[in-house]
């Protein structure tokens, strides 16, 4: 198979970028998507260009770290599924494949196809999680949770936190990433404890990282290659109220002695 | 080389807790005063780091990655093993370390392989109390499977992505620690050298993966959970990043490595498909639970797979291993689907494949039942290869995955550089010559939730805080090291780009250092790897810059070093004359072609230390001693 590949190339942050345009030759059906843009870097390499950058690590689908917005959509045409498990077969030899980094101004360009997702765990760092130090905990079956609320919890934990959602959202909203987590644990009892204040801080965060909000376009679910169900930004949104209309604590505050 | 493990006194079923009671201790309002480094943020190095941070100790944590949740641990599949004897099935502690000692094939240290099965409960605690949504059961208890190479069903699990699961925990944890300040966190950071002054490990030297800049960063303590370095066979099932750089650097710093030669290779990998390919992709080895494997018995059988009848299928792990049939170890299935390949009775287009086949479990549990358990791996499968395993079996072939070798630690987990901890994957010390499914994340997770946080601490309290600031000349000329080699791999200008030069290395690994060895091959692997170094140096390739974002200036970095460390691995195999666990060696097999140990003369580990590149490496032995488990010989036939 032959591609034209038509590729965002940046200096770095705040430099212009502009497309190039490429030729890839003889390509097997069983190659992925990285795999041909590795062959593409290689053969710049001879021929002395600097090699596109793209973030990849496992290669399976599971690290989050691989991003690509291709022919316009994150991670490409296939439903479910990231950037490197694509494969040259889903593409029609002769195409023109137009690759751009993620779109958003919470996540600037750091140089061609990278960018940064730091947002992401100033986010997480912001609260979601369980505040529980290593040590002797309590014996887990001593808190038994429905077969059904573990699995939903694990539906909504299984964010890879790639940020396609953001990409695909025409706000840039980080709403159903920040709900995954949120909904993870505040179905579950030991996020309880924590849950409303844990919506509270990571709601302000995702504003404060320049996130857009949300519309209800729901282009994150459809670009998400964990098909997370944006049924969990409905139940951040609700807890959030929730903690809105609560009394104001303070956990670190003085506690009131008796 | 000092190599006295400092065991404790006591039974072996004492010991951790004797261990305990008489490790000295930093107290709490002292504790801030101590800065430990962790390199690397897995399962490993996010728990400790996390830990000791909660404890009060001032932590920075390093990795290459853009965020800690990046790191390879993300990928695990199949569970964790905890001794927890829910299923009434006879589980126990002594159970579980008598399934990891033989797992291992007797070349672990025996007390902390027991420490280890000890402290598995804690870490499902640790878990569920973190909010790791682990399986559960209709009436709400947590569910569990069995894994390989086992006769009790101990592993917990979530779906097929208990790895990420439980490093979003350990994650979690850090990312507490980080919004209380207590932990800095260094991302896109590359740890290129560790500094050590006046015989201790005192910091280390960093690289910023986007602006080249080198930083210098002073501490009490390093660890080190770098994990393996299985990508020195260019093709495995670990992350394209994953490298062997922090721990060989160490080792040239003084750090014993050992038993460099003891890496597994996972039997349940998808085939490779051509030239082109990157990496290889693991299928949790939990389908082997229902997958049956097999190939036709004739070698030029033609027709297509539901035409082949039940008397032509040879079902070899099954025939000979009636016992154990699919759920043999690691080793012994890679090693027979070698053979059966080798043979000529392969599948697929290449012919080094085998069937793993799920038709008579979906005949007998139905439809539902089998989606239940594998529905994500089924996807996987079918997202590459184009087929679906509900139509037709999956092809898989074995491949690198784990290694087992790693820097020599103590009972402390430090290294033979005082001061220099190594947690995880990146350390020897739990898993022998094999290791059993669903160890890995619980060893990573023991030492770095409750093992290296104490011991850390003993070792802190016998030496003054902040002693040694980045002003000390050992690390500008650490700096200026590492600053000459990245301009050395610059300059080079040649013709050969560094994928094509690990991939070399890589072929050449897998076939004289692979599922099974031999002194010709590893010999011949001894002259050429030096050859194939001296290319490197010369032919190399790498344009752009030292100054920007230079993905091939990374992974040039991390190939000199798998080509300098490519060479002891072959040492170390060609000297160890046995074969045990997943070091087959073609000269010492059992009539039946299964491994034959040879106790008298290498029941201990293997440690090298480094003698700079022109002398060879020195060998010291660790002798293992076997008292709570006496020696057999291990066999999964009867």
């Amino acid at each position: 198979m032959n591609f034209v590949l038509k590729i965002w190339r940046q200096e770095g942050t705040g430099s212009g970028g502009a497309f190039s345009h490429y030729e890839v030759r003889d390509v097997e059906p069983t190659v992925s998507f990285l795999e041909m843009l590795d062959t593409l870097n290689e053969e710049l390499t001879e021929s002395g260009q600097e090699p596109v950058a793209f973030d990849s690590d496992c290669r399976e689908g599971i690290c989050g770290m691989c991003s690509l917005v291709i022919n316009g959509q994150p991670h490409g045409p296939i439903p479910g599924t990231t950037t490197c498990q694509l494969y040259m077969r889903h593409f029609s030899d002769g195409e023109e494949i137009t690759i751009e980094p993620w779109r958003s101004s919470a996540f600037p360009v750091l140089r061609d196809l990278v960018v940064d997702r730091s947002a992401f765990d100033r986010v997480m760092q912001a609260g979601g999680y369980v505040t529980v130090h290593s040590g002797p905990k309590p014996e887990p079956n001593s808190i038994p949770i429905e077969p059904e609320v573990a699995e939903e919890a694990l539906d909504a934990a299984c964010c890879i936190g790639c940020g396609a959602c953001v990409a695909a959202c025409p706000n840039g909203a980080a709403m159903l990433y920040t709900s995954a987590k949120v909904s993870h644990l505040a179905l579950l009892p030991q996020g309880q404890p924590e849950r409303y204040a844990r919506v509270t801080a990571m709601v302000e965060q995702m504003e404060e990282e320049g996130f857009g909000s949300c519309r209800n376009y729901a282009e994150c679910e459809a670009a998400c290659p964990k098909e997370i169900s944006i049924k969990f930004i409905g139940r951040m949104n609700r807890d959030y109220l929730r903690a809105a209309l609560r009394e104001p604590i303070n956990p670190r505050g003085k506690m009131e002695s008796q | 080389m000092d190599l006295d493990a400092r065991i404790p006194s006591a039974p072996i079923e004492f010991m951790w807790d004797t261990h305990k009671e008489h490790l000295r201790l930093v107290g709490p309002r002292n504790r801030p005063k101590y800065r430990i480094l962790v390199v690397g943020s897995g399962l490993a190095g996010a728990s400790a780091a996390a830990s000791m941070a909660a404890m009060g100790y001032r932590v920075d944590c390093f990795c290459f990655q853009d965020s800690p949740r990046r790191a390879h641990s993300i990928a695990a599949q199949g569970g964790i093993n905890a001794a927890k004897d829910y299923r009434n099935d006879g589980d126990s502690i002594y159970r579980l370390f008598y399934d990891t000692q033989k797992g291992g094939d007797y070349r672990s240290r025996e007390a902390n392989v027991w420490r280890l099965a000890e402290l598995s409960t804690a870490i499902i605690d640790q878990a569920v109390a973190q909010g790791v949504p682990f399986a559960r059961e209709y009436g709400g208890l947590l569910a569990n499977r069995s894994f390989g190479g086992v006769l009790v069903e101990r592993t917990f699990y979530c779906r097929g992505e208990t790895g990420q699961q439980l490093l979003l925990g350990a994650c979690s944890a850090l990312a507490e620690q980080i919004h209380a300040g207590s932990v800095t966190m260094h991302t896109r950071s590359e740890m290129l050298d560790v500094v050590v002054i006046d015989g201790r490990a005192r910091g280390i030297v960093v690289r910023d993966l986007l602006t080249g800049k080198l930083s210098s960063h002073a501490a009490d303590a390093v660890v080190l959970a770098t994990g393996g370095y299985s990508n020195v066979y260019y093709l495995s099932t670990n992350a394209k990043g994953c490298n062997v750089t922090a721990t060989w650097r160490a080792h040239k710093r003084g750090a014993g490595f050992a038993n460099p030669c003891f890496n597994q290779i996972h039997p349940t990998c998808i085939p490779v498909a051509g030239e082109h390919q990157s990496k290889l992709t693991l299928m949790s080895e939990s389908l082997r639970n229902d997958g049956r494997i097999w190939v036709p018995r004739q070698a030029s059988e033609s027709r297509s797979v539901d035409e082949i009848p039940e008397s032509d299928r040879y079902y070899y792990l099954e025939e000979r291993y009636p016992r154990f049939g699919n759920l043999v170890p690691r080793d012994v299935a890679s090693r027979n689907a070698k053979e059966v390949c080798d043979q000529g009775l392969g599948v697929g287009s290449s012919g080094l494949g085998v069937y793993l086949d799920f038709r008579d479990a979906i005949s007998e549990y139905g439809h539902d039942a089998i989606g239940a358990r594998y529905e994500n791996l089924f996807e996987m499968y079918e997202r590459i290869t184009g087929e679906s395993p509900w139509n037709a079996p999956m092809r898989i072939y074995p491949a690198p995955h784990y290694t087992m070798g790693g820097l020599w630690v103590d009972y402390d987990l430090m290294t033979t550089v005082p001061g220099l901890f190594a947690i995880g994957e990146a350390n020897f010390s739990d898993h022998g010559a094999n290791r059993l499914g669903a160890s890995s994340m619980m060893q990573c997770l023991a030492d770095g939730y409750f093992i290296v946080p104490l011991t850390i601490g003993d070792y802190l309290s016998r030496h003054p805080s902040g002693d040694v600031t980045t002003d000390h000349a050992a690390f500008s000329d650490s700096e200026t090291e590492v600053r000459d080699r990245t301009e050395r791999l610059l300059s080079i200008q040649g013709t050969q780009t560094v994928e094509s030069l690990h991939r070399e290395l890589g072929r050449l690994m897998w076939q004289d250092c692979g599922i099974a060895r031999n002194a010709d091959g590893l010999s011949r692997a001894l002259d050429e790897i030096p050859k194939l170094r001296e290319r490197f140096w010369n032919e190399l390739r790498i344009v752009g810059s030292g100054e920007t974002l230079n993905q091939s200036l990374e992974h040039a970095g991390r190939l000199a070093d798998f080509l300098e460390f490519a060479e002891l691995m072959c040492r170390d195999a060609l000297v160890r004359d046995e074969s045990c666990g997943c070091h087959f060696r073609e000269e010492h097999q059992t009539s039946e072609g299964e491994t034959l140990r040879n106790d008298r003369d290498f029941s201990h580990v293997s440690v090298w230390e480094h003698r700079g590149m022109d002398h060879d490496p020195k060998l010291h032995r660790e002798a293992l001693t076997f008292e709570a488990l006496p020696l057999a010989q291990r066999n999964y036939k009867t």
